[in-house]
């Protein structure tokens, strides 16, 4: 009867649920890693964590990684998770502040060069960089016998008019990465001046990285051949293309202060019964095992210099010797001013 | 209901509010009082006007086709008008703009034709494409529940009135509309809370310059969580005032009906006048939904990349590369899926959401039909559809922050999802099965009851017979609606079990050509399996009417 089939089943479900909520105790301890979505890893290397440390590793992915760090401070003290990985230094602060995170001196940060290390207490401690820099399609360029931007002063030119895509800083992080480059290189009093120009020239922004790159971008489609996007885009023009090629289609303009780098952190969330094992993983994390399965996996750049890379990498990639620099603490307080005002430009 | 969504709501909002000094009201008052907000608010409410109304011009013509005509091809008509509903935006978007963008082949094609220097169509970033986006997906929802409504209405009534000397105008204004007054309001409710609630294709084909509530309050939770709690209890209350007057005004229209066989319903297409409207009818259809899907999944076989250093021309061939590699964990990582397991994991979560759903949904919708206490259902009938007017992340967020603790420490398990997606599809199943258990008409259970049978007999043999086309209705709703679903999914799903969504969105979320084609291969598998799931489940239909 169909009744008696819906009742069992609410019953069977019901069961279902309770079962589900019973916690199960494995023999081998468990070790929670809550991260961002774009977070991957590749299966062999966490085996070798899990069998060295005869712990099991489960990971919960919430979101992008402001969601997933707003998270974490909704949950601050009564962590979901042992170990939170995937707070970049535009949210830092705000981690810091909330008090999310425990310190730990790990030994493996000796190896690790000062420049990533932003948080002094060792609460947070480097995992990868990327930088956010302008990428063009050389052909569209060479094609035009016009030279492509050298800097970001260079988008300003009438030649380069209705070029540019970008990203809202609202909603995309690169879009706030490249925001934050300008704020950097022109200064707090100069980079509204250097929007109102680029507004002129007729920039187009949207919402996110994916529409400007798939959608915008003149390499996939669109009408506009300069896109804001990452320093190791090219190399994964070449790793992910349709066919083999030898060249990058796309190159990346590193003049001294067009790019803007972000550094991703780990932190033993406050509160975690596992810190032992969290401690491990988080060396295991700066080791060089789980740093040379980086690039390839999360498309960022290892900080551990004993990390060797891959060679299409080498070859291809981009790295600016001056990235823009603004300080977590001045992102964390001016932020919403930052943003705000950029919209009164840029938007209206 | 109260465990899986106000008590995760109730914390959400609670803990956002500990962090400011605002409590709910000030807070709303506070939100209010700023212009930036108030124009918010402003266009979320006159987009989605506009949007209903356009869906409804396509969706009510389009259901009289679904309902009054036989043809053939019908079934499969129908499904394809069904997928739009399942993709997920960014898909969409993409293959609207292969359609209507600045490169899309419309505007290529009428740039050679007229050798026009600049693409003459703007689509992209316009309010013009908001609207079609709106009505692209939503359309079906009307062809749903009006279609199915209309279908078995008893064509006599129709024709005594024909026969009592009302023109062919009189008898629709005046017989057929009041009938079907409660399931077209019923569906404009629906598309109307949608397009109020509507994220991703604001977000992308709209741009930045538009924001709805649902953009705004997922915009401000990045730095501004109170603010984005206050937003988040504004919507609500605004899907609340919604779901109240729509209470108010549908007890006044619902009326038992004797409802008839869809066959008794249908005719031929045997007059010109008839052939003049389905034709064009289904042309219609064909382009708006299919075209822009066809442009989709042609776009997943065929390679564009242009050759080493060449301007990008729309060049190179077929291609099945692109589904090759799918089934190829070409960086080895520990979170990939191949094709076959995201579909079963997908399938697997949109049979458990279908039962939950069901399980859920038939008794309150029953108790709501069953209820004759006005009260009882003016408070309880908007309760139930508020779900919909909860933003996805601020749920997804609250079930984790909530079930976090023994005895119902759900965090992790495999079952939050589609607890996650029954919610979301909680409303469609109730509002597509409550019209139709309202309209049985009371002496049948009583005549039932009073020949001996037990009120477990009623139910089966009554009631079940009469509802079994909305029941499967709901089902297909819960289905594609789990199937769909990614705005939850992102933030719950276990990662060692992506569904398709998801597994699309990590594909689109990286440069070079191989990912971006087997975004486009997945989303076309998508389609397949959406449509093929809609088939299926129409041709079962468990208990049509045609019993009695």
């Amino acid at each position: 009867m169909k009744k008696n089939r819906i009742f069992l089943l609410l019953t069977f479900s019901l069961v279902f649920a309770a079962c589900a909520s019973v916690p199960t105790t494995p023999a081998a301890q468990t070790l929670t890693v809550m991260t961002h979505d774009s977070f991957a890893v590749s299966d062999e290397v966490v085996d070798a964590f899990e069998a060295e440390n005869d712990a099991i590793v489960q990971f919960i992915l919430v979101g992008d990684a402001g969601t997933a760090l707003t998270q974490a401070v909704l949950a601050a003290g009564n962590p979901l998770a042992d170990v939170f990985y995937g707070v970049d230094n535009t949210f830092l602060s705000r981690a810091l502040d909330a008090g999310i995170f425990e310190a730990y001196d790990s030994p493996l940060l000796a190896n690790i060069p000062e420049q990533f290390k932003l948080d002094s207490q060792n609460r947070a401690l480097p995992v990868d960089y990327g930088d956010v820099c302008l990428n063009y399609e050389v052909a569209y360029f060479d094609d035009r016998y016009i030279s492509p931007p050298g800097s970001l002063e260079d988008l300003l030119l009438p030649e380069f008019e209705g070029m540019l895509v970008v990203q809202n800083p609202v909603t995309s992080s690169p879009g706030l990465a490249f925001l934050l480059a300008t704020i950097g290189h022109f200064g707090e009093d100069g980079y509204l001046d250097y929007w109102q120009g680029l507004v002129d020239n007729d920039v187009l922004v949207v919402n996110d990285w994916e529409t400007a790159y798939y959608t915008e971008f003149s390499r996939w489609g669109g009408t506009r051949p300069i896109v804001v996007s990452y320093g190791s885009s090219p190399p994964f023009e070449i790793i992910f293309a349709e066919q083999p090629m030898q060249e990058p289609p796309t190159e990346v303009v590193v003049a001294d202060g067009s790019c803007f780098r972000q550094i991703e952190f780990v932190g033993i969330l406050e509160g975690t019964q596992n810190r032992e094992l969290a401690e491990k993983w988080v060396d295991f994390m700066l080791s060089p095992t789980f740093q040379e399965d980086i690039p390839l996996q999360m498309f960022v750049f290892p900080i551990n210099p004993d990390a060797r890379l891959d060679e299409t990498f080498v070859e291809f990639m981009a790295v600016p010797d001056q990235p823009a620099f603004v300080s977590p603490e001045d992102i964390a307080s001016k932020r919403e001013t930052w943003i705000e005002d950029w919209r009164e430009i840029v938007l209206r | 209901m109260g465990l899986f969504y106000f008590y995760p709501l109730g914390s959400i909002l609670g803990i956002s509010f500990a962090r400011g000094e605002t409590n709910l009201t000030s807070g709303i008052i506070d939100a209010l009082a700023s212009p930036s907000v108030r124009g918010v608010l402003w266009f979320t409410i006159w987009q989605a006007t506009l949007s209903t109304l356009l869906t409804l011009l396509i969706g009510l013509p389009g259901a009289y086709l679904f309902a009054r005509y036989d043809f053939r091809g019908k079934a499969f008509l129908r499904t394809l008008t069904g997928i739009p509903f399942v993709m997920p935006t960014l898909v969409v978007a993409t293959a609207f703009n292969a359609l209507l963008g600045s490169s899309g082949w419309l505007n290529i094609g009428l740039m050679s034709a007229f050798n026009l220097a600049e693409p003459p169509i703007q689509f992209a970033y316009t309010l013009g494409a908001i609207l079609l986006a709106h009505v692209f997906y939503n359309t079906t929802i009307v062809l749903r529940i009006v279609g199915d409504f209309w279908a078995h209405l008893n064509p006599r009534l129709e024709q005594a009135g024909r026969v009592l000397g009302a023109n062919r105008w009189q008898t629709a204004r005046q017989v057929t509309l009041p009938l079907l007054a409660p399931a077209i309001a019923a569906a404009a409710l629906l598309v109307f809370i949608f397009d109020f609630t509507s994220f991703g294709v604001i977000l992308i084909l709209g741009g930045p310059r538009f924001a709805t509530l649902e953009v705004e309050i997922f915009t401000v939770s990045q730095f501004n969580l109170p603010l984005a709690a206050s937003l988040s209890a504004l919507q609500l209350a605004c899907t609340l005032g919604l779901t109240v007057a729509y209470t108010r005004l549908s007890a006044r229209l619902a009326r038992p009906l004797s409802l008839r066989p869809h066959s008794h319903a249908l005719r031929k297409l045997n007059t010109w006048r008839r052939r003049v409207f389905s034709g064009g009818m289904i042309l219609f259809l064909l382009v708006m939904f299919v075209s822009p899907l066809a442009a989709l999944g042609a776009r997943s076989f065929t390679r564009l990349e242009p050759e080493r250093r060449q301007r990008t021309e729309v060049e190179g061939g077929f291609t099945l590369d692109f589904y090759k590699e799918l089934a190829n964990n070409e960086r080895a990582s520990m979170f990939y899926a191949p094709p076959s397991k995201a579909i079963s994991i997908s399938l697997g979560y949109a049979v458990i959401t279908v039962f939950f759903a069901l399980a859920l949904g038939l008794p309150a919708a029953w108790a709501l039909a069953r209820q004759t206490n006005s009260l009882f259902n003016s408070l309880v009938d908007p309760i139930l559809m508020l779900p919909l007017g909860t933003s996805a992340v601020t749920l997804g967020l609250g079930l984790i922050v909530a079930l976090d603790h023994p005895p119902i420490d759900l965090r992790a398990s495999p079952i939050l999802l589609p607890l996650a997606h029954t919610l979301v599809a909680f409303p469609f199943v109730v509002r597509s099965l409550a019209p139709a258990l309202r309209s049985i008409q009371p002496r049948l259970r009583q005549a039932a009851a009073v020949l001996g049978a037990t009120p477990g007999q009623v139910l089966r043999y009554v009631d079940l017979p009469l509802v079994g086309r909305a029941v499967l209705v709901a089902a297909t709703f819960a289905f594609t609606i789990s199937l769909g679903e990614f705005g939850a999914s992102a933030l719950i799903a276990r990662p060692e079990f992506p569904t398709i969504p998801v597994m699309i969105y990590r594909f689109l979320s990286q440069p070079g050509g191989l990912n971006f084609g087997q975004a486009l291969a997945l989303s076309s598998i998508l389609m397949v399996v959406t449509a093929a799931s809609m088939l299926a489940i129409d041709r079962l239909r468990i208990a049509d009417i045609g019993e009695f």
